[in-house]
């Protein structure tokens, strides 16, 4: 069956018929379009990234030395927590949702999403509970200081006055995540282009689609956690309390069934992404393109039986330390699957370094790493000595800077010439690019020492002998921080002009979204695509 | 668009509802979250105002926005294609209601076979229940907790057990609904609807008479008794909230149904509310099995 696109524009008649758009707010407020809502998750996502990355500032500067002496402990962990929770929901997972509006109906060949409204609600959610996350630091004891993971009793018993704004935001963040989500598999089971089979998806939209299947099942789950935090906090209830029968222990146990499968969340896009860009700079098709759908679909599957590896520490019974180690390193398997088919699809290619390929190249090594640690951190006795350490820190951030944001980089300098009709200014980006490496590595890589010499995580003052490795660690941050500043002008400088964009602008890139011109127009694909 | 090859897509213009749905949620969670803040120092607040404030807006929004979707579709600009996004998304909403309600039930199984009987000393436990309350007894339901609290079960039979009735038997009434539109037999449409609608109140008036029976009488079960009480409430209460939204829509769809909307074919409203309808029974014998029989 094939559909044709039928916009509607019965309240506005300026005449224009294709870019019936309105002009000021009013068109970002009210809009349905799938561009506009993508680039409002963009540019959301980037202001959160800068707050988040102010208060990581703030957490590398009181540890530049040992000693207490920019912030006093509570606030110290207020900055670790609310920076974990920006980061995790208000920058990676909006950038991605951005990415996927922006770049799913036109990759399928699709008028725009499934039920575009929605999607603007889904997007304008997001301003709201983060402003109450952030209003929080104003409230009486300050914002969150129980840890991103806010692990009961540390949110029940122990937190301070502004627990229930930090539950309700979070529940309308997630309410946000559920809509956006269901609005992705709809789009992608429903408006493919005649042709257009699973098989056929770029493995970008896949990736996608098994990630918003990972979101409708585990944000509910969530939310069904920060309630339990609530009512134990406000309501008398003791699910996490053993005076009452209950256990803090279910709590990591809830958490960690949506936190496991949440950080997968945060890591399939970015190998959708990556699954684009490495092909497109090998000029050659990837390698192995089956075997990445069904390596997407068993990681997703295995995330959520994996879940206990975060918690071998808390006394679980031996057999369930056995079967959370052997399935977390099964893990591997899958992940190794893609790591291997990124390198074939190198192998021999006629590679050029464009931006998009740096990043992208620069990824896999480095996620490799992060996955390395992981396996590392899998191993039940190992971990008793890892856990808690800078090691987990270190881990955790090469599988989610290096990781997650390096593909997103990958994907917006991939795609700004299509955003933006121009192109960026190479220089500066590759600027970006190598100072964003070399300071993210100084930034990270001492910390797996500092974890295994015994450094403790989520703390204001060490002991004097890990002086040496923080000093330059916070040297590290303070330059990526900067280094990303570097990002912004890149973009500012790309939508306000340069070089005029073709309709393709990298040869070796295929998919629907290049036969459309730079800047994409308004409505692409009101009349869907023949697919071979 | 003047040759009718294709099947149209209807891309809807701007929307002002979204917004309005945006800052509704973000004064019930402002709201919300205030009220409960002061909730144990009885302090005065605008919190419950502006959660009230919110829960009105929201249902404006609904109203409003739904209303669009209905003149839309009643005006022919939906397609076939449009009518499976609906029930796509539909289908995944109440997929995520069901791992919302799986959070619970996981929280009741963990209870029930890990905490309660570590807590009484099992598996590698002794020392805890030694040191920390010897005089605990490992039961489930829980009637009295390790700090002491005491708490009487609600048992299975009586309100619980006519309930599941109900519940069950609107499932089949909705069913029956449903296949009489399908034929086009409005009468007994109606007839079946309204007889749905009749179960899921009579449930709802019958749970509340449970929770009066729970807290008023001398059962001393309450939503702070301890982990039975906990999950009794949580989930029964979820229910009851998710039973009271499905019975709106079925009177939302009766009202339609009076105004004479829906055909054999084009029903998507309809089919929506019954799934939703069918979603809730299916908890509740859950429910039935693992909160009250076992
Ligand atoms: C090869 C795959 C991976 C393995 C085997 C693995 C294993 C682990 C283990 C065992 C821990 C717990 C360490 C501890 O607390 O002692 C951990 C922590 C963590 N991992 Fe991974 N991981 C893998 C990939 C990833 C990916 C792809 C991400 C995200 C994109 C990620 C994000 C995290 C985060 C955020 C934490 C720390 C959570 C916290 O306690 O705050 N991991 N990982
Ligand atoms: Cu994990």
């Amino acid at each position: 069956m094939t559909t044709e696109a039928i916009h509607d524009s019965h309240d506005n008649h300026d005449g224009e018929h294709h870019d019936h758009k309105m002009t000021g707010i009013k068109r970002w407020l009210l809009t349905t379009n799938h561009k506009d809502i993508g680039s409002m998750y963009l540019w959301f996502s980037f202001i959160m990234f800068l707050t988040g990355g102010a208060m990581a500032m703030v957490i590398r500067a009181e540890l530049f030395q040992p000693g207490l002496q920019i912030v006093d402990p509570d606030f110290f962990n207020q900055m670790t927590t609310v920076h974990g929770l920006i980061m995790v929901f208000g920058a990676i997972m909006p950038a991605f949702t951005g990415l996927a509006n922006w770049m799913i109906p036109m990759m399928v060949g699709a008028p725009d999403m499934a039920l575009p409204r929605l999607n603007n609600w889904s997007f304008w959610i997001l301003p709201f509970a983060f402003s109450i996350l952030l209003a929080s630091f104003f409230m009486e004891g300050g914002a969150p200081n129980f840890g991103w993971t806010f692990y009961a009793p540390l949110s029940t018993t122990y937190s301070n006055g502004s627990t229930a704004f930090f539950v309700f935001a979070v529940h309308i963040m997630g309410i946000s995540s559920i809509m956006g989500a269901i609005n992705i598999v709809v789009t992608i089971m429903n408006m493919r282009a005649p042709g257009m089979t699973y098989m056929k998806m770029p493995l970008f939209v896949w990736t996608f689609f098994i990630t918003a299947y990972l979101l409708i099942a585990v944000m509910p789950v969530l939310a069904g956690t920060v309630t339990m935090v609530l009512t134990d906090t406000y309501f008398g209830t003791s699910f996490f309390d053993a005076a009452g029968g209950g256990d803090p222990v279910l709590f990591q146990h809830i958490f960690w069934f949506f936190g496991h499968p949440e950080v997968y969340i945060m890591i399939l896009p970015a190998f959708g992404i990556v699954s684009t860009t490495i092909p497109a700079f090998s000029r050659k098709k990837l390698f192995g393109y089956s075997s990445m759908v069904y390596a997407t679909a068993s990681i997703a599957f295995l995330s959520f039986i994996v879940w206990a590896h975060h918690m071998f520490t808390t006394g679980m019974p031996l057999f369930g330390e056995l079967f959370f180690m052997y399935c977390t390193m099964l893990i591997a398997v899958p992940t190794g699957v893609k790591v291997f088919n990124w390198v074939a699809t190198m192998w021999r290619g006629a590679i050029s370094f464009e931006v998009p390929m740096l990043f992208s190249i620069a990824f896999v090594i480095l996620f490799t790493i992060g996955g390395f640690s992981g396996l590392m951190l899998a191993l039940t006795p190992v971990d008793f000595q890892y856990h808690d350490t800078y090691f987990v820190v270190a881990h955790f951030h090469y599988v989610l800077v290096t990781g997650a944001l390096f593909s997103i980089y990958a994907g917006a300098y991939y795609w700004l010439p299509k955003w933006t009709g121009f192109m960026f200014d190479e220089t500066l980006a590759k600027a970006h690019f190598w100072c964003s490496l070399i300071s993210v590595n100084l930034l990270f890589f001492p910390m797996h020492f500092l974890g295994l010499a015994g450094m403790p995580r989520r703390i204001p003052d060490y002991a004097l002998q890990f002086a040496d490795f923080n000093k330059w660690v916070s040297i590290g941050g303070f330059a990526f921080g900067l280094s990303q500043l570097i990002f912004l002008w890149v973009v500012i400088k790309c939508i306000k002009g340069g070089e005029k964009a073709p309709a393709k602008p990298w040869d070796g890139a295929e998919g629907l979204e290049w036969t459309v011109p730079s800047p994409a127009p308004y409505h692409t694909f009101e009349t869907p695509p023949k697919i071979d | 668009m003047s040759s009718k090859e294709y099947e149209s897509y209807y891309v809807p213009a701007q929307s002002h509802w979204p917004i309005i749905g945006a800052v509704a949620l973000f004064l019930i969670a402002i709201g919300a979250g205030k009220y409960v803040s002061v909730l144990k120092t009885g302090e005065a607040s605008w919190g419950g105002y502006v959660l009230l404030f919110g829960i009105a807006m929201i249902i404006y929004m609904v109203w409003g926005w739904f209303s669009n979707v209905i003149n839309e579709s009643m005006a022919g600009k939906y397609s076939h294609q449009m009518d499976n996004s609906f029930k796509q998304g539909m289908s995944w909403f109440i997929f995520s209601e069901v791992m919302f309600f799986a959070a619970f039930f996981g929280a009741l199984f963990y209870a029930r076979m890990f905490s309660v009987p570590w807590l009484g000393g099992e598996a590698n436990n002794a020392m805890t229940w030694e040191v920390l309350w010897p005089e605990f007894q490992a039961t489930w339901p829980l009637i009295k907790t390790p700090d002491g609290t005491e708490t009487t079960a609600m048992g299975w039979y009586g309100l619980p057990l006519i309930n599941t009735i109900l519940l069950l038997t609107s499932s089949v009434t909705a069913h029956f609904a449903h296949v009489s539109l399908e034929q086009n037999k409005r009468p007994q449409l109606k007839a079946w609807m309204w007889a749905t609608v009749i179960l899921g109140s009579v449930f709802l008036y019958l749970q509340v008479l449970e929770y009066q029976h729970a807290y008023a009488d001398d059962m001393k079960l309450y939503l702070d008794s301890g982990i039975y009480g906990n999950t009794f409430f949580m989930l029964t209460g979820f229910h009851g909230m998710h039973v009271t939204l499905g019975t709106v829509m079925l009177i939302t769809m009766l009202v339609r149904i009076y105004k004479g909307h829906f055909t054999p074919e084009n029903h998507f409203a309809f089919k929506a509310a019954s799934w939703y309808w069918h979603f809730v029974d299916v908890v509740w014998v859950f429910l039935f099995v693992f909160v009250y029989v076992l």
